[in-house]
């Protein structure tokens, strides 16, 4: 078998990592949290980082009328089959062995991967705008409206007397890996079919 | 011009510091106690962690206070012995058994000589056992929790002073006796102490996996005090030593009729000789009546055990088991060197310490070389087991520990010292005043096979002037001296609770990382847990009324509390849900006639409260837990004895 069809089996398959590895961490950070605490967001659920991280940051979190960390969320029902769909079409794309299909699948992938970041972006922005009303502790910024404690996207941000950070985890890199892979496969589906042309 | 001067200034004051640092000693460990660094080496940074943790007891306290060397900062006083409102401890439920003995249940102990567990002769850092020395008992503290988690009281004893040191492999912890009394109790003439009264030896079977103690025998010695003791170690393992005075058996005025004898002994018991005894059978089998107190850290709770019998081993029919070396003039510390060739006994009357060897001990006992008997009991030739003797090394001398390079130190009461001297060739290396009237001394590890020869303690009996003066009543002090030199270096002088007697000291990385955290929720097993705030709930039984309820920053579940009456029993059950570190909450309730509870997250605990009138009662989160631990309260409605009101309960209406 060629080595992009290869590549382009392979590198399709190790976006089924994600069922096995956490795709993102948000970390709270404070001098009275020696161990900061933290939560591991996974395609399917978030989990805590250190035993009873969840439970500690909702417990924080609700002096300010912040909402618990969803436990149930529809793109816990939605991006499992998304992923599964995609390693299947990848996979095939990979059987046909058509380098045209394995840039189609790298694009709808990036396409997916750009969507599946904005809905991450939207989330964190209802977690820290959307308020309960009756907040025991209510902060104004320096404009004088409401506080939002939105974490942040990517990279870290202070957030009262917190740091908070966002970064990817082992599932988005072993994500970014295959598609990587996928791209290059159909580089190489190009250098082969050059070869074989000469 | 003025530059010049400034120029001419700085180097100068250059020049001098110069040479002032040429002059400081820096790393000169044989430095006089003047040098400048001697802050520097007891101070522990801002942050930074203590590099020993020290167990020292606190005598009339009765507890255990846990500190830091060499910084010397208190970090928490474990109650033991001693009730102790701000933990709640014996006056909650879960731990009023904790107190119990076959006397009832007794509120205050005097806790003495702790000392940590041990495999293959080193500090292996599981448990801390102490004794009580008024109503005799001992102690477990468990090194995860730092809690009390078990006491076991020991019968036909008075005055558990020689106790709770733990052989090589923690097989054993053991008791003594050092006011001999009627075995069993009874009426009897004070006057006809000689003997008719015992001094029992007990010897408490340690659990190697649980910890859990039980009497596994009792020695009925003869009547005189068994003051202190110390196990073999390494070849000497299997046997244990005991310092007696008063082998005159006197009834009154001991501090002369007590004193009478040139030498008292060193009991010599071979356990592993008992042990035999006991397989054969050959032991008397005793009724009676003692408390075995357990905490279970799954329930949280403690229960007592009433034991029933203890079996006695009786030296004059086992021979073998005890042999008695002469010592001079009523020895107190009795000490056994890490290779466990020495048995260092100090005649507190006597000018020296004296040394016995085991090795000779031994081979006098082969050859039967004996200067007559006590009760059965063979006594050794003085000449035959002397190993050597400290010759006139100070005043008083109480108490000895090891370093890990073939020194001992020595403490001499009256006249307030320590003193450095060589095993082997008797000879004094070195003495340190103390402040003052050193009773006992530390050093990590010093009493195993393996010391951990950097730091030594003495802790003092007399303040005076040492602290800024609080009345007649004045803290204790303890010295903390750098031994890692020739000479001893004084580092620090540091107040101590209660009145230590003896310590326990081990390396902080041997049990940093076992500290428990939190108890976890899903693991309580306490009857009355309540594991949600759904749970929660307000059940009436009679005139007995059970309140189920939770604390998590920042409120109570329930918070509103309607249907008690006048005259009920109200139990409230509390549990701490939170699972975070170092979030404890506190409750208390107006006009309870009993301590706070201060609880552990995913703990249970529960007080008694008996309103003694009408109205609308407030409890509240008595430790500062959180931002809104002000809110943190609720109310009780206490109705009239004939009232109808159901119990009822709500969080914020619902």
């Amino acid at each position: 078998m060629k080595t992009s069809k290869v590549m382009m089996i392979v590198g399709s398959l190790m976006i089924l990592l994600l069922f096995v590895l956490p795709l993102w961490n948000i970390t709270l950070e404070a001098p009275q949290y020696p161990e900061a605490i933290g939560m591991d967001i996974w395609i399917n659920k978030i989990t805590d980082h250190n035993p009873n991280d969840i439970k500690n940051i909702n417990l924080m979190n609700h002096y300010v009328g912040m909402k618990d960390i969803p436990t149930d969320m529809a793109e816990f029902d939605i991006f499992p089959p998304v992923i599964i769909f995609m390693a299947i079409l990848g996979v095939t794309f990979g059987l046909i062995g058509n380098k045209k299909l394995y840039v189609t699948w790298f694009i709808i992938m990036s396409l997916l991967g750009t969507a599946g970041m904005y809905d991450f972006y939207r989330w964190e922005y209802d977690y820290g705008h959307n308020l309960k009303e009756n907040a025991a502790i209510k902060f104004l910024d320096s404009k004088g409206e409401p506080m939002a404690y939105q974490p942040p996207l990517f990279g870290s941000k202070m957030i009262l007397n917190f740091n908070a950070i966002s970064l990817p985890m082992s599932g988005a890199y072993a994500l970014f890996a295959g598609m990587f892979i996928t791209l290059a496969a159909f580089f190489i589906a190009k250098k082969e079919e050059e070869k074989l042309q000469t | 011009m003025k530059s010049k001067i400034i120029n001419t200034t700085s180097i100068l004051v250059s020049l001098t510091l110069l040479f002032l640092a040429a002059c400081t000693p820096g790393g000169d460990k044989n430095a006089g106690a003047l040098s400048g660094n001697l802050a520097e080496r007891s101070f522990v940074a801002p942050g930074e962690h203590d590099e020993f943790y020290g167990f020292i007891s606190g005598g009339f306290n009765g507890q255990l206070s846990v500190i830091g060397l060499p910084s010397g900062r208190v970090f928490k006083n474990i109650p033991v012995f001693s009730v102790d409102a701000e933990k709640a401890y014996g006056f909650n439920e879960e731990t009023k058994p904790m107190l119990n003995t076959s006397f009832g249940f007794v509120p205050w102990g005097d806790s003495h000589h702790p000392d940590i567990s041990q495999t293959n002769g080193v500090l292996d850092g599981r448990w801390v056992f102490i004794n009580e020395n008024n109503t005799p008992r001992i102690a477990r503290i468990d090194l995860t929790t730092f809690e009390t988690t078990e006491i076991i009281e020991i019968p036909n004893s008075a005055g558990n002073h020689s106790s709770s040191y733990v052989t090589d492999n923690t097989e054993y912890v053991i008791a003594g006796t050092r006011f001999g009394v009627p075995v069993p109790q009874r009426d009897m003439p004070i006057d006809e102490y000689k003997g008719n009264f015992k001094g029992m030896l007990s010897f408490l079977k340690v659990d190697p996996e649980s910890g859990e103690m039980n009497i596994e025998f009792q020695i009925k010695m003869p009547g005189f005090d068994y003051d202190k003791a110390h196990p073999g170690r390494g070849k000497s393992h299997g046997w244990f030593f005991y310092t007696t005075y008063n082998t005159e058996e006197a009834n009154t005025l001991l501090e002369v009729n007590a004193s009478q004898n040139d030498k008292d002994f060193i009991a010599a018991v071979n356990w592993k000789k008992a042990e035999e005894y006991i397989a054969q059978g050959n032991f008397e089998t005793m009724k009676t009546n003692y408390a075995h107190n357990v905490y279970d850290e799954r329930t949280h709770s403690a229960t007592t055990t009433w034991e029933k019998e203890v079996r006695i081993l009786d030296p004059a029919k086992c021979p073998g088991l005890v042999y008695f070396m002469p010592m001079p003039k009523s020895p107190h510390g009795c000490d056994v060197d890490p290779t466990g060739e020495y048995i260092v006994g100090s005649g507190k009357l006597s000018a020296n310490v004296t040394v016995h060897s085991f090795d000779k001990m031994i081979s006098a006992i082969e050859n039967e070389k004996f200067d007559g008997e006590a009760y059965g009991i063979p006594i050794l030739n003085f000449e035959d087991v002397l190993a050597g003797v400290v010759v006139q090394p100070g005043l008083g001398p109480l108490h000895t520990e090891f370093d890990d390079k073939g020194n001992a130190y020595t403490t001499f009461f009256i006249s307030s010292e320590v003193v450095k001297w060589k095993l082997g060739t008797w000879e004094v290396i070195d003495r340190k005043p103390t402040y003052y009237s050193v009773g006992h001394l530390m050093i990590p590890g010093g009493n195993s096979q393996k010391p951990f020869g950097k730091y030594l303690v003495a802790m003092n009996k007399i303040t005076k002037d040492r602290y800024l003066p609080t009345g007649p009543e004045v803290t204790q002090s303890a010295q903390l001296y750098d031994i890692s030199g020739e000479k001893m270096e004084l580092l620090l002088d540091f107040p101590t609770l209660g009145e230590p007697h003896y310590a326990a000291g081990i390396p902080a990385d041997l049990i940093k990382a076992k500290s428990r955290k939190i108890y976890k929720l899903e693991e309580n097993e306490h009857p009355y847990v309540t594991k949600s705030e759904k749970d929660a709930k307000v059940v009436r039984d009679g005139n007995i009324v059970h309140i189920y309820m939770t604390m998590i920053r920042s409120h109570f579940a329930p918070d509103n509390i309607e249907g008690v009456k006048v005259g009920d029993k109200v139990y409230f059950h509390v549990t701490n849900l939170e699972q975070d570190y170092d979030v404890p909450h506190g409750v208390s309730m107006i006009g309870a006639n009993t301590s706070e509870l201060l609880i552990m997250p995913g703990q249970t605990e529960t007080f008694l409260w008996e309103p003694k009138g009408v109205g609308v009662w407030p409890y509240y989160c008595t430790d500062f837990c959180s931002a809104l631990h002000q809110e943190m309260q609720g109310y009780v409605r206490v109705s009239d004895k004939n009232s109808d009101i159901q119990p009822s309960w709500t969080l914020d209406g619902e």
